[in-house]
């Protein structure tokens, strides 16, 4: 159900390292890529717990893209498989609750590669254009949860 | 003085808590000598027109066990909401959905499907269960099956939550000496909120094995392993085991006798996600770094969802699966 008037709300998780300074590349040498992504900068992409993905992704985001640096060219030396593992671990998951693939990218871009980095993003909106607005039905809150003053025990056991 | 009032009921659950209730032996005498049972569906006949009929807040304590899988569940978890001061989230059921929650990752057509016309199911008219049905004595009902399971937290408010499936039973025990200085005013209540009757670790915490080289380069179902020693980390054996994610407070029951956690008391403190938590700890001991070698290692989890949200799919942050959730009005 694909809306030509849909923008897709994109969450991306950089790296501190490589992929956030792609995008600060991207951005300094001017070249133009979809708004569509709202970047979010943590130390390593072995930082991103599936459940950053999870919450982004309940909470109304379209898609979430994971972005580190080049196998073998993390700053905390290996972190970046961690992403990896995760990130294949998560899509088989994601499969049973029916979210599709192209939802979650994880992509790799050094900090000399912004134009990639660009391009990776344009690809990534266009796909999740195509699938249409995620919508996730809005997890219902605990009731009330505001910390009431705890009952004497004279009034409770009244 | 009259005793204050007990109540437990069950929604959507196996049974299991109100066997771990009375597994507390003798003890059970002292929950009679302190209270009055005012309602408790398992051990006693009573009516739903009787709690109806109660004041509001009569009901000191209600230790409601199930998850929220029909019409009626919601009504009671309402009813009982209202004529309890304290009501308790009791067992997994309550507090995460539990296996009953496993269910949110198929449709409700589908349930129907699987549960009236498996292969090994008789019923050659294609019998489905109705919410009303009219006979000569006139119309019977059935409490519809709602679209998703939602936990008792998710429906009305909840003063405390006791995890696992089922509790253990010496935890229960120490939840109800807790109670019963209460009614006698030798103790206060603990904060609203709070978990009782469990830890405030992970099961690996509780856990006696060695953990040592903390890599798994294979993981297999328990009835493929050849042999487990009795010593190390069942992880690193290969059983995806759910310690790492879930809290303490069943001494590492499992792990002791050479079963891997499965999750039952749900997520650990501090965590948002059980199994998202899980797929975390797993993911980074996988001892692999090339996809398709991850692959081959991850292929070891059949049933990624069902495993990691074994227990605590209906509180996690998707809660079901999207065409599940898309029925819900």
């Amino acid at each position: 159900m694909s809306d030509s008037t849909f923008e897709p709300v994109i969450i991306g998780f950089t790296c501190n390292w490589c992929s956030y300074r792609a995008a600060d590349l991207a951005g300094t040498a001017r070249i133009k890529y979809p708004p569509n992504v709202r970047l979010i900068r943590v130390m390593c992409s072995g930082r991103i717990d599936p459940t950053f993905v999870l919450k982004a992704l309940s909470e109304g985001a379209d898609g979430v893209l994971i972005a580190g640096c080049h196998p073998g060219e993390c700053h905390y030396l290996e972190q970046n498989y961690k992403a990896l593992r995760r990130h294949r671990l998560l899509q088989k998951t994601l499969a049973q609750f029916g979210i599709e693939p192209a939802r979650v990218r994880l992509t790799w871009a050094s900090a000399a590669e912004g134009a990639l980095f660009a391009e990776e993003i344009a690809a990534m909106v266009n796909e999740v254009k195509a699938l249409g607005p995620l919508n996730w039905p809005a997890r219902p809150l605990p009731v009330a949860t505001a910390p009431a003053e705890i009952p004497k025990l004279s009034e409770v056991a009244a | 003085m009259s005793k204050p009032k007990f109540a437990m009921y069950w929604a959507a659950s196996c049974g299991g808590c109100e066997i771990a209730v009375l597994n507390i032996d003798e003890k059970v005498l002292d929950l009679d000598a302190n209270f009055d049972v005012a309602f408790w569906p398992a051990a006693m006949d009573a009516k739903y027109k009787d709690v109806e009929a109660m004041e509001d807040e009569s009901i000191l304590v209600t230790l409601f066990n199930g998850s929220i899988r029909t019409d009626e569940n919601e009504h009671l978890a309402k009813l009982l909401r209202r004529k309890s001061k304290i009501l308790v989230a009791f067992g997994s059921c309550a507090n995460e959905g539990c296996i009953p929650g496993l269910a949110n990752l198929s449709p409700r057509e589908q349930i129907f499907e699987r549960a009236y016309e498996s292969p090994s199911t008789e019923n050659p008219n294609h019998l489905r269960p109705q919410a009303a049905c009219q006979v000569p004595e006139g119309t019977l009902t059935l409490p519809p099956l709602q679209a998703v399971i939602r936990t008792l937290d998710q429906v009305v408010e909840v003063d405390y939550h006791v995890p696992g499936c089922p509790p253990e039973s010496h935890q229960i025990a120490a939840i109800l000496d807790v109670l019963i200085q209460v009614v006698k005013g030798e103790a206060e209540l603990p904060p609203k909120g709070a978990v009782l009757g469990a830890g405030n670790s992970t099961v690996c915490d509780e856990c006696a094995r060695k953990r040592d080289v903390k890599v798994i380069d294979k993981l297999s179902r328990i009835q493929e392993l050849p042999q487990l020693n009795t010593t190390d980390c069942l992880l690193e054996q290969g059983l995806l085991c759910a310690g790492p994610a879930t809290r303490s407070g069943c001494n590492s029951r499992c792990p002791n006798v050479g079963a891997p956690c499965i999750g039952c008391y749900g997520a650990a403190p501090g965590v948002l996600d059980q199994g998202a938590r899980l797929m975390t700890a797993i993911a980074s001991v996988v001892d692999a770094n090339e996809p398709e070698a991850i692959d081959r290692v991850l292929n070891g989890i059949p049933d990624p969802a069902g495993s990691f949200y074994r227990f605590s799919l209906a509180h996690s942050l998707l809660r079901a699966n999207r065409e599940a959730l898309a029925e819900e009005p």
